[in-house]
Parts: structure tokens; C-alpha cells; sequence
């Protein structure tokens, strides 16, 4: 119990893995909640790696949860402006009614 | 280790609750605050982990970065997000149904997991106890990751022009100074020498 190991870790992040993808069928209309649910899912992949490369003494795992933040950044970035553009051409943000690309 | 103990549960119990209200949130600002929330606690949990740098990053970055970017988007545009609401209940059971079995998934894949033995003795780059957590990475990132280093740079750099050239825009109706058509203007587009009769003017 008072002994934390590797699997208390595991755990939460699997606990946040799944509210990420829980919150995004949750949220099926709005795009920022989405974005948001993406964020916990990085984060829950972050917290596996580090686990992992404190519980392996190996600091490999640290190294890439910097390129995993990095990317979860520019990902960030990007869906925000795209969804800046849409909204200034749409006047809405519901996903529901993303359907102007379909083929 | 009772501390360490009872700070893991409550940095894990508080990550949790907030993610469950970053989704579950009614005004996407308190979303927005949640997330800055979880943010924080898995910093602390990596604090724990013993990866002090990556947990102020995840602080600097996240917090100071990102969810502000987010509370800039969320605030700047007028929604309607009690329209956007709708249909919460009605995919809450295939939500819940899926989560469900992906968190039962993991918990068997986390259950049934060893790891093989010897393999810390191969660890890339074993974190040694003498030299501290930030100075052990920078040894690292900058001499066998260095391309993948000069690599995220880059995504970082694409990103940003992507999000200037997708929301920039040049608006009508905006006066706006051309230096150049003013510099090329000729003499005689700009100067009119008159005559003018004394007493009359023009």
C-alpha cells in the first residue's frame, strides 16, 4: 500500500488515457474540449514514459517525453489556429458540421 | 516513504478528479482552468519520479504556454456552448461503453506485464546518481539525440509559421501605409505649382 511502485503509475495514466478518449466521444460537438481531451491523453503517454525510465534507470524515456511535449505543443498550436480559421468562416465550431472537405 | 506515499495518491486523486472535469465541465473556461490543474499534479507526480526537469517543463510549457493559448481561444470566440452541449447524454453510453473496455484493456495488459530479466543492465543511458536529473538529460539530448533535438526544432518552427499564415489575414476596408508606392510617387503626382494673382486667390 505505502509502497509506491511502477504499476501505481501505470495506472493513473491509464485512468487519464482513458478520460482522454472518454472526453472526446463525450464531446462530440465541441472542438476545444476535444483539443483538451488530446492534451490528457499526451500527458498520459508522458507519464508512462517517465515512469517507466525512473523505474528502468533509464533516461531515455525522459528524453522522449520531451519530444512528446514538443509535438503535443505544435499540435496545440496548429488545431487552435485551424479552429480560429473555421470559426471566423463558419461562425461555429461544432464538429458535426465539418463535412465541407468530404469528397 | 509514508510521505512519498501519500503525496503520489494525492497529486494521482486530484490529476484524475481534474481530468474527469476538464471533460465533464460546463463552461470550457473551467475546462481550460481544470486542465492547468492535472497539468500541475503530474508535474508533481514526476517530481516524485525523480525527473525534476521534465516537470518544470511540463509546467513552463503546459501552464505557461499552451493552456493559456487555450484560454485565449476560448475566451476570443463567441460560442454558443450550451448548444454545443447537446447530445452529451446521448453518447455517454457508447463513451462510457468504450472506456470501459479500453481502461480494462490496459489494466489487463499492466496486470499480466514483466518485465524480462536483465534488462536494466541494458539501459541506453543509465541515469547515474551523482550528476543531477537536468544535467544528465542535456549530456544526453545534446550528443545522440541531437538530430532528433535539431528535429523537434523544427516542428516547432513549422507549427509556428502554419499558425501565422492559416490566421493571418488581410482585412477590408483597413488604410494602411505603402511605403513603396510613397517613395516612387513622382514630382508631378504630388506637386502643383500655381499662380496666383495678387488679391484673388485660388
Amino acid at each position: 500500500m505505502f509502497e509506491i511502485g511502477l504499476a501505481h503509475y501505470l495506472t493513473v495514466a491509464a485512468v487519464l488515457f482513458t478520460l482522454g478518449i472518454f472526453g472526446i466521444f463525450l464531446n462530440r460537438k465541441n472542438v476545444i474540449i476535444i483539443l483538451m481531451s488530446i492534451e490528457l491523453i499526451l500527458l498520459a503517454v508522458n507519464i508512462n514514459f517517465v515512469a517507466f525510465s525512473a523505474f528502468l534507470h533509464d533516461l531515455v524515456g525522459q528524453i522522449f517525453a520531451m519530444f512528446v511535449l514538443t509535438v503535443a505543443a505544435a499540435e496545440a498550436a496548429i488545431g487552435l489556429a485551424i479552429l480560429v480559421v473555421y470559426f471566423r468562416n463558419r461562425g461555429t465550431i461544432e464538429v458535426e458540421a465539418v463535412n465541407l472537405m468530404k469528397g | 516513504m509514508i510521505i512519498q506515499a501519500i503525496c503520489f495518491y494525492l497529486f494521482s486523486a486530484v490529476a484524475v478528479a481534474s481530468g474527469v472535469m476538464v471533460i465533464a465541465a460546463r463552461n470550457p473556461v473551467h475546462s481550460v482552468l481544470f486542465l492547468i490543474l492535472a497539468f500541475f499534479n503530474a508535474a508533481g507526480l514526476f517530481v516524485l519520479l525523480g525527473a525534476e526537469f521534465l516537470a518544470m517543463i511540463l509546467v513552463v510549457v503546459y501552464v505557461g504556454a499552451v493552456a493559456v493559448l487555450f484560454l485565449f481561444v476560448v475566451m476570443m470566440l463567441d460560442i454558443d456552448f450550451v448548444e454545443l452541449r447537446q447530445g452529451f447524454q446521448q453518447y455517454l453510453p457508447v463513451g462510457a461503453l468504450i472506456g470501459c473496455i479500453l481502461f480494462a484493456e490496459l489494466v489487463l495488459v499492466f496486470g499480466y506485464w514483466v518485465l524480462v530479466p536483465g534488462i536494466p543492465a541494458v539501459a541506453v543511458a543509465p541515469a547515474l546518481p551523482e550528476i543531477s536529473n537536468t544535467h544528465a538529460i542535456g549530456a544526453l539530448l545534446y550528443t545522440r539525440y541531437v538530430y532528433a533535438f535539431q528535429a523537434a526544432g523544427v516542428v516547432l518552427l513549422i507549427a509556428m509559421i502554419g499558425a501565422i499564415v492559416l490566421t493571418l489575414r488581410a482585412r477590408e476596408g483597413v488604410r494602411r501605409q505603402h511605403a513603396a508606392t510613397q517613395i516612387y510617387r513622382p514630382r508631378a503626382a504630388s506637386v502643383e505649382i500655381v499662380k496666383v494673382e495678387i488679391g484673388k486667390g485660388i
